[in-house]
Order: C-alpha cells, then sequence, then structure tokens
C-alpha cells in the first residue's frame, strides 16, 4: 500500500506551503527519512524527508506551487504500484469551519488552486456577527477596507445583492417571540410610539433539529449548544408534552394607561425609575392574580396546588444567546413604583448577567413580552410548573370603534394567555384576562 | 427667531432666569460693574441692582462657598469662574461639599447652584486662559457637568441648570462666544440636562464631540461629505450623565466611532465613550474606537504656531474621518 507524501505545517501559524525543488523525480528511489523535496514557508526554506522508503509512484505538485498544509504531495510505494486518486491535489480531510456551495463549486473548476482560501484578514465583530446571522462565508465576499479588510459596508452590500440561498438555506432561528428583536425586552417604551418598530421578522423554514444529515449538496453549519439553549430547548419540549396549551387573545385600549405613564414619567424620573409599560402589565396581572388564584397554580397529580404568594417571572431576552426569566417576587406587594424599579433592576442584571440564582426560581406567573420586537401577537410555551404566561403584544396605535359608534385613534395592544387546560377551562381563563383588561383599560 | 452669539444666548438665559425667579443671583469677578470680562453679563448689574449680581474678591473658594451656602438656603447661585483655568481653587468646595451635599444628608440638602466657567483654547490665552476640565468633574457622581456647542442649546440648557435642583458645572466654549451664532426662538424654551443630539445623520460612521470640537466636526463632516463620506455626528451635550441610550444606538447603527475633545488624549473624556461603546456595543463594531485629542502636554503653548499644533481644527478632525473612514 502506497504512503502519502502529505505538506507539513512548519509552524502553528503557517497555512501552506510553496514547493521549491523535488530532490526525487517520479520512479527514483527514495530511503526513509532521505530528503525528498525542499518547501519554502514565509521565505524559509526547509527540506522535508521521505515518509517511507520505496519509489517515487507519483509527484502531485509541481515545483513553484503553492498548497494549504495537509494537502498529498505526493505517493511513496512499491515499483508499479498504482495509486487511486487522479485529481492532482486532494485536499486533506478534517473539520472544515464553513465551505459553501461557490468554495466548492470553484475547487471543481479550478482543482489546482488552493489560493481560492484567501486569508480573510482581520474579521470586525459586526462582520463576524452579520456572517453568523445569514450564515454567511466570507470568503464569497470582496473586502474594500484598508488591506481588502472586509468592511460591515462590504457584507451588507453582499446581502444586499445575494438575497438568495446564502441567507436562508440551513438557518436554525428559534420562534419571533423567543427572541424579540434586537432591543432591550423591557427599554422604555416610548421608542414604541416612535413609528420606528422593526419589520416583523420575516419568516422562515423552521429546520427539524438533530437530524440535518450529511446530504450532499446541502450546505450549512452545525451551530453547538451552549448550556441556555440546551436548557431552553429541554425546557421547551417537556413544556409542551406535560400541560395541554391553549390560548386566549383579547386586545386593551392603553389610553388611560398612556395618559397615566406620561403623567408619572417625570415623577417616577425624579426617583430615578424608568416608568416602562412593562409595570403596568405587571401590575394588572398582579391583581388579576390575587381576584383568580387559581391560575396562580401548579398541577399535581393529587390535586392543584394554589401558591401563597403572587411572583411573576418575566421572560428577558439576550439576543442570541437566549432568554432568561427573572422572578418579581410577591409582585402584588408592590406599587407601580416598586415593579417598575424591580423590574429594571433584574432586566437590567439579567443582561448583565448578574442575576443571583434564586432570582430566576419560584415564579408562580410569567409574562413575556414579545411586542418589543413588533410582534402582535404570539402563542408562548408555559413556563413549568406554571399555570398559565401572558404575552404582551406590541403596543400600536389603531382605529377602533368605541361603544357611542364613534371612530378613534387609540394606543392598543393583543394580550394572550397561554393556559394549562388541565386546571383552566376557557371560562376561567377568559376571566382572568378579562380582569387584566379592565384593570388597564380603567387605569386610574 | 433672532440670529444671535453664543455668549448673547448665555446674557438672555441669566436675564430671564434673574426676571423669572428673585432668588436667582449671579457671584463673581467683574461680573458687575464691569458685566464680565467676556461681557456675558452686560446690563445685568444695571437692570438686577447690586444684590443680585455681585462682584466678588478674586478669591473662587468663596465664589463657589458663598453659592453653596446661598443654594443651601434655598437660593438659585450662578456662580462664574472668569475662565475654567482659575477653578482650581474651588476644586474642594466643588468636590466635598456641592457634590455630596445630597447624598450625605440622604437627600433632605440640595445645592441647586450653576457654576458657568469659559473654556477652551485656540484664542492666544495661554497656559492659564486657555484650559479645558471637563475629564476633572465628570468624575464626580453628584455634579453635573454640561457644555453648549450652539446659542440654542446654551440658553436651553443654561436655563435648565439654573432650575435643576443640582449642582450643574456649565463650561462655555469661549472661542466659540462670538463666533458661533444661531436661530434662537423669541420665547420661553428649555433644552433638558442628560440627553445628546444627533445634529447630522450620517451611515459610514460617527463622530462624537461637544462644544468648540462639534463645530469644528460639523464643519469637518461637511467637507468629507463632498468626497462621499457620509458622517454621524452627536453632540454629546451632558457629559455627566451621559446619554448612553443616543451614544450607543449611533454607534450600533454606523459600526465605526470616533471621538473628538480638546482636552488631552489620556484620561480624557473620550475614554469614558470608547470604554462604554467598547463594553456594550462590542459585537455592532466594524473597527476599532478612535480617539482625536488634543497633545499630552501640559498646557496650550502661548506661542501662535504651537497652539497651532495643539488646537483641533476641522482640517485635522476630517483627516481622522477619512482615516476611519478608510479602515
Amino acid at each position: 500500500m502506497a504512503t502519502q507524501v502529505i505538506m507539513p505545517q512548519l509552524g502553528e501559524s503557517v497555512v501552506e506551503g510553496t514547493v521549491m525543488q523535488w530532490f526525487k523525480h517520479e520512479g527514483d528511489q527514495i530511503d526513509e527519512y532521505e530528503s525528498l523535496l525542499e518547501v519554502n514557508t514565509d521565505k524559509v526554506n526547509s527540506e522535508i524527508p521521505s515518509p517511507a522508503a520505496g519509489v517515487v509512484l507519483r509527484i502531485l505538485v509541481a515545483e513553484g506551487e503553492t498548497v494549504k498544509a495537509g494537502s498529498i504531495i505526493a505517493w511513496i510505494g512499491k515499483p508499479g504500484e498504482t495509486v487511486e486518486g487522479s485529481s492532482p491535489v486532494q485536499v486533506a480531510k478534517g473539520p472544515q469551519p464553513m465551505i459553501s456551495t461557490a468554495e466548492v463549486n470553484q475547487a471543481k473548476e479550478a482543482p489546482a488552486s488552493a489560493s481560492s482560501e484567501r486569508d480573510l484578514g482581520f474579521i470586525s465583530p459586526v462582520v463576524a456577527k452579520i456572517a453568523r446571522e445569514h450564515n454567511l462565508d466570507l470568503h464569497a465576499v470582496k473586502g474594500s477596507g484598508e488591506g481588502g479588510r472586509i468592511t460591515k459596508k462590504d457584507v451588507l452590500a453582499y446581502l444586499d445583492g445575494n438575497p438568495g440561498p446564502a441567507i436562508s438555506s440551513g438557518k436554525l432561528e428559534p420562534a419571533a417571540w423567543e427572541t424579540p428583536g434586537e432591543g432591550d425586552l423591557f427599554r422604555p417604551t416610548e421608542l414604541m410610539f416612535a413609528n420606528n418598530l422593526p419589520p416583523a421578522p420575516p419568516a422562515t423554514k423552521s429546520v427539524p433539529t438533530g437530524n440535518m444529515g450529511q446530504t450532499s449538496g446541502v450546505t450549512g453549519r452545525l451551530v453547538p449548544l451552549s448550556p441556555m439553549r440546551k436548557r431552553i430547548a429541554d425546557h421547551m419540549v417537556f413544556s409542551r408534552h406535560t400541560s395541554p396549551h391553549v390560548t386566549t387573545v383579547m386586545e386593551v385600549d392603553l389610553k388611560k394607561v398612556v395618559a397615566h405613564r406620561e403623567t408619572n414619567k417625570p415623577l417616577f424620573a425624579r426617583d430615578g425609575v424608568s416608568l416602562t409599560f412593562t409595570a403596568y402589565f405587571m401590575a394588572a396581572a398582579a391583581a388579576a392574580l390575587r381576584a383568580f388564584p387559581l391560575v396562580n397554580s401548579t398541577w399535581r397529580d393529587d390535586g392543584v396546588w394554589i401558591h401563597g404568594s403572587v411572583n411573576i417571572g418575566m421572560a428577558t431576552s439576550l439576543g442570541e444567546e437566549g432568554l432568561i426569566v427573572p422572578v418579581i417576587k410577591q409582585a402584588d406587594g408592590l406599587s407601580l413604583l416598586g415593579l417598575a424599579r424591580t423590574v429594571n433592576d433584574l432586566a437590567a442584571r439579567a443582561r448583565d448577567h448578574r442575576l443571583q440564582p434564586d432570582e430566576v426560581q419560584g415564579g408562580t406567573f410569567t409574562i413575556t413580552n414579545h411586542g418589543t420586537g413588533g410582534s402582535l401577537f404570539a402563542m408562548p410555551i408555559i413556563n413549568q410548573p406554571q399555570c398559565a404566561i401572558l404575552g404582551v403584544g406590541a403596543i400600536q396605535k389603531r382605529v377602533v370603534v368605541l361603544k357611542d359608534d364613534s371612530i378613534a385613534v387609540r394606543p392598543m395592544v393583543y394580550l394572550t394567555l397561554t393556559f394549562d387546560h388541565r386546571i383552566l377551562d376557557g371560562d376561567s381563563a377568559d376571566k382572568f384576562l378579562g380582569k387584566i383588561v379592565s384593570v388597564l383599560q380603567e387605569w386610574e | 427667531m433672532a440670529e444671535i452669539t453664543l455668549i448673547e444666548a448665555v446674557r438672555q438665559a441669566m436675564d430671564e432666569e434673574l426676571a423669572r425667579d428673585e432668588n436667582v443671583f449671579i457671584v463673581g469677578e467683574d461680573v458687575g460693574r464691569r458685566g464680565g470680562v467676556f461681557r456675558a453679563t452686560l446690563g445685568l448689574f444695571d437692570k438686577y441692582g447690586g444684590e443680585r449680581v455681585i462682584d466678588s474678591p478674586l478669591a473662587e473658594a468663596s465664589i463657589v462657598g458663598v453659592g453653596i451656602g446661598a443654594a443651601l438656603y434655598g437660593m438659585r447661585p450662578i456662580c462664574e469662574i472668569q475662565f475654567a483655568d482659575f477653578i482650581h481653587p474651588a476644586f474642594n468646595q466643588i468636590i466635598n461639599e456641592a457634590a455630596k451635599m445630597c447624598y450625605r444628608s440622604n437627600g433632605d440638602w440640595t445645592v441647586p447652584m450653576v457654576i458657568r466657567a469659559p473654556y477652551g483654547g485656540g484664542i492666544g490665552g495661554g497656559l492659564y486662559h486657555s484650559q479645558s476640565l471637563e475629564a476633572l468633574f465628570t468624575h464626580t457622581p453628584g455634579l453635573k457637568v454640561v457644555i453648549p456647542s450652539s446659542p440654542y442649546d446654551a440658553k436651553g440648557l443654561l436655563k435648565s441648570a439654573v432650575r435643576d435642583p443640582n449642582p450643574v458645572l456649565f463650561f462655555e466654549p469661549k472661542k466659540g462666544y462670538r463666533l458661533i451664532k444661531g436661530k434662537v426662538p423669541d420665547g420661553e424654551y428649555t433644552v433638558p440636562i442628560g440627553p445628546a443630539n444627533v445634529t447630522r445623520v450620517g451611515g459610514d460612521l460617527t463622530v462624537f464631540s461637544y462644544g468648540m470640537m462639534h463645530y469644528y466636526t460639523l464643519q469637518a463632516a461637511e467637507q468629507v461629505a463632498k468626497e462621499g463620506i457620509d458622517v454621524e455626528v452627536v453632540d454629546l451635550r451632558t457629559l455627566y450623565p451621559v446619554d448612553r441610550q443616543t451614544l450607543l444606538a449611533s454607534v450600533r447603527k454606523t459600526g465605526k466611532a470616533l471621538i473628538v475633545h480638546e482636552d488631552n488624549l489620556t484620561g480624557g473624556y473620550g475614554a469614558e465613550i470608547a470604554a462604554t461603546i467598547a463594553e456594550q456595543a462590542f459585537s455592532d463594531l466594524d473597527a476599532p474606537v478612535r480617539r482625536l485629542a488634543g497633545p499630552d502636554v501640559p498646557a496650550v503653548p502661548f506661542s501662535h504656531p504651537m497652539q497651532d499644533w495643539f488646537m483641533l481644527n476641522p482640517a485635522k478632525i476630517a483627516e481622522a474621518i477619512r482615516q476611519l473612514a478608510r479602515y
């Protein structure tokens, strides 16, 4: 069996080498460790010894050519032995970070040229981020920055001109409500009235996890699971298997809340607290949970456990990393000021990864503010072992018909309640959600 | 809408506040009969009398000390430090007393005082009339630090400063006193302390600056716009507390940030902005955050060629913008 001669990696950062001279020709006899060729890397020449004794069966790389470290450059074997593989250069097997269709095509068209693997140079954080988000191979992008650096503009221009397969193929993206937009989940929501809501994320094909086969022709890459992503995945699947989920939707006229907030924002600001809408939803949910304790509960095989205190979790996005649900303990005992302060504090520390372990435990109900990403309504998944979860959509000015048949422009929001049908029926769930609606609508 | 100079805006703000609230008074060197060395208080002594426009001794610690005491009694002092360079004798009063009063009395006592101080070089003032000292004070919680760059902001921010319950250091770009002109509404208005102002919208990179350098930055931005570089300019206006939301939003959009200030580079205010961006917008950066600042020499030289070497100008800013755009 013939022995491969491989272009060695002559140093940690050396990725390629140039064949300067072959000391032996095809058909020549050679001993093990006898000098076979001279290789140049970074202006340094090195003699490469033969890995085996025998005859030089075939030389695959001509003098002057540059190939990547790991490429097969020659075969040594017994006289008359044949070697498989007619292609002059085969890239050695091994994990390749990303191989795009373009690259594969190039390799087919110009197999001898290894220079298509050009050095990308410095990749800035934002370029790396965009490439990751769009599953984009940066080798396809031409750089216009200093020294050919790929700039943010280059990537955006490339994506603009290439809305095709590079973007959509193999993209793994959680449902919209789980990663509510780029921004802060609990940011001061005057931004929401600035009419600058980002457009709803484009519909993406969901890809079944775990069994994306290595089918030929499919490009993509595997994103390793972070511990947080794994926990989210396990919990979501567990929850859907555990409770029969039902979702009910109502809408709320936030006119009074908006007015109250406008009036009180400066007062709160004087206390150093940014008054967000989240505080109002939190307060309304707390009031409704007090009025309907059955919602503040957990299903057990021996009965329904009604919790003694109202601890409301708030889903807080950490961007692509995932999401975390800090809990506002005894939320029903807090004033609007106290709620606003606690919400802001927990959200800020959640994003900074500074939450204490007990601050994400003990929740009895959860609110997810998916509207910050522009989502109108969503069907959230219950945070086990709770009974229900409230989804808050984007606040939008809409034309509504009032009781007296007049038409008005009002700040409207959809609230969705996903509940455990083992505990609640549609009627009781609607009464609970209706209570939240009336608290918000009649805010004083 | 009248077009007025920056110093006229400062004078109008003080005039209107003196008329609005009898607790407001001015104290400083030569602010009375002479009307201030820059004429910021011209006419106010005649209009409001020597009890409300007070000529002080040449003792800055006492100017600020008097201000603190009066403020604790419910007055609204506007202390003028003739040149920011002269503020150092009052440093103890500002840092140890004014800044800490509210905190150490658990909110029972506040010091609603404004300290106005003309800052900056480029006016042939030499070592003792050219300093930029904002970084000394933006390190001290309990103070607010404001630097306007236009007549509109100067008037609106100074009025807000007078009404603010906290001590506010109000640095005025003295080179721009008569150079910078702009429209100011005829009626009453204020500009809130806190928010930064996006004064030019662009997509290629963001320049953060304030005061005189903001004025120059806008000129530089126009210059490079002709070369196809689309610059966003943010006037920070309030340095402490700084408007992180606006500055991060801008740099997240453009991916490149240049901070321009006249003060020395090392330990200058730009370092704080750069650190904030690096900490909170790292994944949106397309280039290293860059600073363009005064050189690390002890003072602005008096000699004109050397002063020109020290001072930034639109051409130097434009060159820094080009370099960052190229990156």
